[in-house]
């Protein structure tokens, strides 16, 4: 040791050191649970020793509890699937008036001047900035509400959806020019399978952007779903029902979020990309 | 504009006449005149900037967006063959050929074509699995199932290696001999347009330079005296100095 001092006086200082790692290391396994994890043993512990006010936050063993009674007498599955419902109907309106516009907007000129400047200006009003005008339009009702849903889910699809189909290379469309395709064709063999990967990020958002407005429309003049089942819970300062309420719509979010990603991998599986 | 019209006698396949295409001020062709025979096989030679392309495109009705007069009679079942394979990448390979078929029968005349080419057994590859040589016969196959009077073909061998050029060239010449399409092929290489082409042309300034006969016994090679006669004539007129040669 001492020899090789003398002779390399560096050779004591570790090699490793001298090269900084700049990349985060290994992953950790189960990583991503780790933070949620940690969040909720707080909450046990703040719960359990008397921290947390009940009336505050309830403790994580009676949301449990206040769920299985919630679904015992069938009032969890009654206001998830009224809101599953207009979740779904306003998602499926919103996605096929998106696209449609979107096609019309991508493939003529006329299009895009009558229908994209609209569009743009009701993108950069927020969508809850409109249920008062819709409330005096279309009441109270379900058909409000889908509404609502409808004009936060079009958006998105409707500008990923155009921007994919732009950004389509034009030597497919030449391509399609030489084989003399008929328009009908043409839109359904390369358009659309273009537009595709902008068409699915757009419904990422759309997903999300359905669930959103939900809680905003179950929250205000409504009778059932599991936003008014919160509302209701909060004039009883039943902070067990509101957290069950809130763990609901963070599952919904989740589930569509992640069913969306594996229709994208399906659809897009001839895709040769970074993440594969 | 030009009119992409029939009224073709049964020996001549192209004609065009007093064709002008330029862009911005700059006539690449002007006043330009063709005519080309029923199953010839037609190299187009030419520098970059030469206009080739240009009346590549303009036979193919693919010019619409370029300012221009002239007339251009081609028959109406003519199929294109460009640089880069141009395979849809969301489409499995049988379906890239197919891909302006219509009938019940396309999915079989399909993969005919495909085994023609010698990708039997590929019909349900993603076109991004095949290599760049396997990807432009996929491109061949497209083009030739629709059987077409006339194939264009935009340089179409320009982006591959040397040794699959040459076994391209074999595969072009064997598809040519069963089809019988006339076959205009735009190539900057001397070599492969009079190893493959019955004819070839030189274009230099939007004008016909050299209009030249290839007569030779198959198969041709580099070894023929008279392809070595060929190919220093065709060099020469492209301004090329053979001092080796």
């Amino acid at each position: 040791m001492t020899a090789s001092v003398l002779t390399r006086p560096t050779a004591t200082v570790p090699v490793r050191t001298s090269r900084r790692r700049l990349r985060p290391g290994r992953p950790i396994p189960f990583g991503s649970a780790i933070g949620p994890f940690l969040l909720l043993a707080g909450w046990a512990v703040g719960s359990a020793a008397g921290w947390i006010d009940a009336r505050t936050l309830s403790a994580p063993w009676t949301v449990v509890t206040t769920a299985g009674d919630l679904i015992a007498d069938g009032r969890l599955q009654d206001n998830l699937a009224i809101s599953a419902q207009r979740a779904g109907l306003g998602l499926a309106i919103g996605t096929a008036v998106g696209t449609v516009l979107a096609v019309i907007a991508g493939l003529s000129r006329w299009g895009e001047a009558v229908l994209d400047g609209p569009i743009q200006i009701k993108r950069a009003i927020p969508a809850l900035a409109l249920v008062p005008l819709l409330i005096l339009w279309f009441g109270i009702g379900e058909q409000m509400k889908v509404i609502t849903i409808t004009l936060g889910v079009f958006v998105p699809v409707y500008i990923h959806t155009h921007n994919g189909l732009r950004s389509i290379d034009s030597r497919y469309v030449e391509l399609g020019e030489s084989l003399r395709l008929p328009r009908a064709a043409f839109i359904r063999r390369i358009v659309l399978p273009g537009a595709l990967p902008g068409f699915l990020l757009g419904m990422r958002f759309a997903v999300v952007g359905a669930w959103l407005s939900l809680v905003v429309v179950e929250q205000i003049n409504s009778t059932s779903g599991i936003g008014y089942m919160m509302e209701l819970a909060r004039e009883y300062g039943q902070t067990d029902v509101i957290i069950v309420g809130l763990v609901l719509y963070g599952l919904l979010g989740l589930l569509s979020d992640g069913a969306v990603r594996l229709a994208q991998r399906r659809a897009l599986s001839w895709r040769r990309t970074l993440a594969d | 504009m030009a009119t992409h019209a029939g009224g073709l006698t049964a020996t001549r396949t192209v004609r065009v006449q007093g064709l002008v295409r330029g862009f911005g001020n700059r006539a690449v062709l002007d006043g330009f005149d063709l005519e080309i025979g029923a199953g010839e096989f037609v190299a187009l030679l030419g520098r970059s900037g030469s206009g080739k392309s240009t009346l590549l495109r303009a036979l193919a009705g693919l010019d619409g967006d370029v300012t221009g007069s002239g007339r251009v009679d081609v028959p109406g079942n003519s199929s294109v063959v460009f640089q880069d394979a141009r395979l849809l990448p969301w489409q499995r390979v049988l379906d890239n050929v197919v891909l302006g078929l219509r009938g019940p029968d396309a999915d079989e005349r399909g993969r005919a074509a495909l085994a023609e080419v010698g990708l039997a057994g590929r019909e349900r590859a993603w076109p991004n699995e095949l290599s760049g040589g396997e990807q432009q016969r996929v491109a061949l196959a497209r083009a030739l199932v629709s059987e077409p009077e006339l194939l264009l073909a935009d340089e179409p061998f320009g982006a591959l290696d040397a040794l699959t050029r040459l076994r391209m060239h074999d595969l072009l010449r064997e598809l040519y001999a069963r089809h019988r399409p006339t076959v205009l092929l735009v190539t900057h290489d001397v070599d492969e347009a009079v190893t493959l082409a019955d004819r070839v042309l030189l274009l230099d300034s939007g004008r016909i330079a050299v209009d030249l006969a290839i007569d030779l016994p198959a198969p041709r090679s580099h070894r023929q005296p008279q392809f070595l006669a060929y190919r220093e004539s065709l060099l020469r007129a492209l301004g090329v100095d053979q001092t080796e040669g």
